[in-house]
């Protein structure tokens, strides 16, 4: 043909794939501003304008919000607005590590066992139901309740290690509706080999389930911190985290409610934005969700 | 190798291992494929045709399935062979058209990716050199715009073109025996033809052999020149084209011919329906397969399977007890 390969001007076909999406909208970038503010505040805690979390002004005991303290104090005195940015660390850091922990075993594991099936996938899901079957916060309280001291990382790895089995049920569900498609046939017929069909063919279409997965997996590991923190099994007081600040306000609730509300309104703004980036992302990628 | 056909296959069968005991697919069946040749398979839905033909290609997963038998392609044997193997013979040698269009493209990956694929892994060409064939392949298999469509999702090309890529991905390791396998399911009549053409077009000017799978007596009438009708996993009929047309010997070539409408037929012509369905291969007796089902069987039809015999011309075999002696023959005479 004569054409050149692409012209500014070509038809929309394989070119401005974007207009043909689900714009991202508004709101998203709400989420998105939101959700990095976040993410910032915990990098930089301590070079912002804080006060130290861990400092008690008794001048302010329980004190609502005002301009020396925004968010108030707790019963300690202590600065509300100081200890959700630096309790923002704790969310974050075990909801982002154990989702690597996660994915980094299970999804691997998902894929390859969809892929290959036979004997190691047989195995491999015998084994992931046996632990699917014993119910995960269980085995987190057990597992956290022993080993002791309890540090970030072993809340990290106790909660990565339990997630492994429900990325993994996701992910191998995921891969098992593509590799049995035609077109993973096609590649094999081409002379591609299993490492390459599992990379090109069925990575991308399983991208986008596993991002949207991964979202509603930050999301649920934070809620679970904050559930370990409620029963006294997180990070050690006083280091702030959402869990325990929320936990640490119930026994004074009647008289300074804002120790409960201001960290559930973080905990909260923070998973409703995950949440929603995951939906957005997932609808706006899905190339074969445009389809007529 | 000139003397020697491209696709040859000996006593192919292929055993599914199923909770209802053995399901022979694919019972005993033999060709030869001479290069620039074109074979039709033709049979009604579940009579082993798909099996058959992922069985030349060495697709049978290795769990539950027997097959033995023999399948020399280009010299090569192809039954028992590694994957290693059969990695070095797909897409240089054979390639493959699947069913479904809107399957066998993934949807995630833009068109001429899935071209270049083959061409950058197996013939290690670079990026460049990749992409200017596959816009080459696709301009060749009649996509208008090959540069601005080498960039195009799946889900941006309407089923026709989608197969016309399909067909391009096949072709794309220049294969000498391309097998299709129903081409043209799924698409309206119009597109239909013009794949059928543009496939009749491609092996004439590459020189390929084609094996065409079909269940459409009208597709292969024109287009093959060799034909093989199978009934239940067996060969029931074959021969060149012409001559199964014309002179078929086997009732079910016949009733697969009368199945199909035809101009000639008055308006409002009921079309004869085979009747019954074909048998589950898993409890089938010992005699001919179609019995069940055909107007001449007589008792020594249930009993014995009758052998591949030839007609007066050795290329036409015919597997009957009652063979018809023309077309027009009246049934039911020989029993």
């Amino acid at each position: 043909m004569s054409d050149r390969p692409t012209t500014p001007d070509a038809p929309e076909i394989g070119g401005d794939l974007a207009a043909a999406r689900p714009p991202l909208g508004p709101l998203f970038w709400i989420s998105v501003g939101w959700l990095g503010l976040n993410v910032l505040g915990a990098v930089l805690a301590n070079v912002l304008p804080l006060v130290n979390p861990l400092a008690q002004d008794y001048n302010f005991i329980n004190a609502g919000p005002s301009l020396h303290h925004w968010l108030g104090t707790d019963d300690l005195g202590r600065d509300i607005l100081s200890r959700i940015v630096f309790g923002s660390r704790v969310s974050l850091l075990v909801g982002s590590g154990s989702m690597v922990i996660g994915f980094g075993v299970g999804m691997p594991l998902g894929m390859l066992a969809a892929y290959r099936r036979g004997r190691f996938d047989a195995v491999v899901t015998a084994v992931m139901y046996v632990l699917l079957a014993f119910p995960a916060i269980i085995a987190v309280i057990a597992v956290l309740s022993f080993w002791t001291p309890r540090t970030l990382l072993k809340i990290i790895i106790v909660i990565g290690a339990a997630s492994i089995p429900l990325v993994y049920r996701v992910i191998r569900s995921a891969t098992l509706s593509i590799a049995t498609r035609e077109f993973v046939t096609v590649a094999q017929v081409q002379g591609a080999r299993d490492g390459r069909i599992i990379w090109r063919e069925l990575l991308p279409n399983v991208a986008p389930i596993a991002v949207s997965f991964l979202l509603v997996g930050v999301a649920t590991v934070v809620t679970l911190e904050g559930a370990l923190a409620f029963l006294g099994l997180s990070v050690n007081p006083p280091t702030p985290s959402w869990g325990n600040m929320i936990n640490e306000s119930r026994t004074i609730l009647s008289q300074n409610p804002w120790l409960a509300i201001f960290p559930s309104i973080a905990l909260g703004l923070f998973l409703l934005s995950l949440n929603y980036i995951g939906d957005r992302l997932r609808a706006h990628f899905d190339v074969t969700e445009v389809k007529l | 190798m000139s003397d020697q056909p491209l696709l040859s296959v000996r006593h192919l069968s292929t055993t599914f291992a199923t909770p209802a005991g053995p399901l022979r697919a694919v019972d005993d069946v033999s060709f030869d494929l001479d290069a620039h040749e074109t074979l039709g398979i033709v049979g009604e839905s579940g009579s082993g045709k798909t099996v058959l033909a992922r069985t030349l290609m060495g697709l049978q997963p290795r769990l539950n399935v027997e097959v033995t038998g023999s399948v020399q392609l280009a010299g090569h044997e192809v039954v028992g062979a590694s994957t290693a193997r059969l990695r070095e013979l797909w897409s240089s040698e054979v390639a493959m058209v699947f069913q479904d269009p809107m399957t066998s493209l993934n949807p995630v990956m833009r068109v001429g990716r899935q071209i270049d694929e083959v061409l950058r892994v197996r013939h290690g060409m670079d990026r460049a050199a990749a992409r200017a064939r596959a816009i080459e392949l696709l301009d060749l298999v009649g996509i208008p715009s090959a540069a601005q469509r080498y960039r195009a999702y799946p889900f941006e090309l309407s089923g026709g073109m989608r197969q016309r890529v399909v067909i391009a991905i096949a072709l794309a390791g220049q294969p000498r025996l391309l097998i299709a396998d129903e081409p043209t399911t799924g698409l309206d009549v119009t597109i239909q033809a013009q794949i059928l053409d543009l496939l009749d077009t491609l092996r004439a000017q590459l020189g390929m052999s084609v094996v065409m799978i079909t269940h459409d007596l009208g597709v292969v009438a024109t287009r093959t020149s060799r034909l093989l009708v199978m009934y239940a996993g067996r060969v029931a009929e074959t021969g060149p084209t012409g001559d199964v047309f014309r002179h078929h010997r086997m009732p079910y070539t016949r009733a697969l011919l009368e199945s199909s409408p035809k101009l000639s037929n008055a308006p409002h012509t009921r079309l004869a329906a085979i009747p019954g369905q074909p048998p589950n291969l898993a409890r089938v007796g010992p005699g001919c397969h179609f019995a069940p089902r055909c107007d001449l069987a007589s008792d020594r039809c249930r009993e014995v399977a009758p052998a591949l015999e030839p007609t007066e011309r050795p290329d036409h075999l015919f597997a009957c007890w009652h063979p018809l002696r023309t077309p027009s023959e009246t049934p039911g005479a020989s029993s």
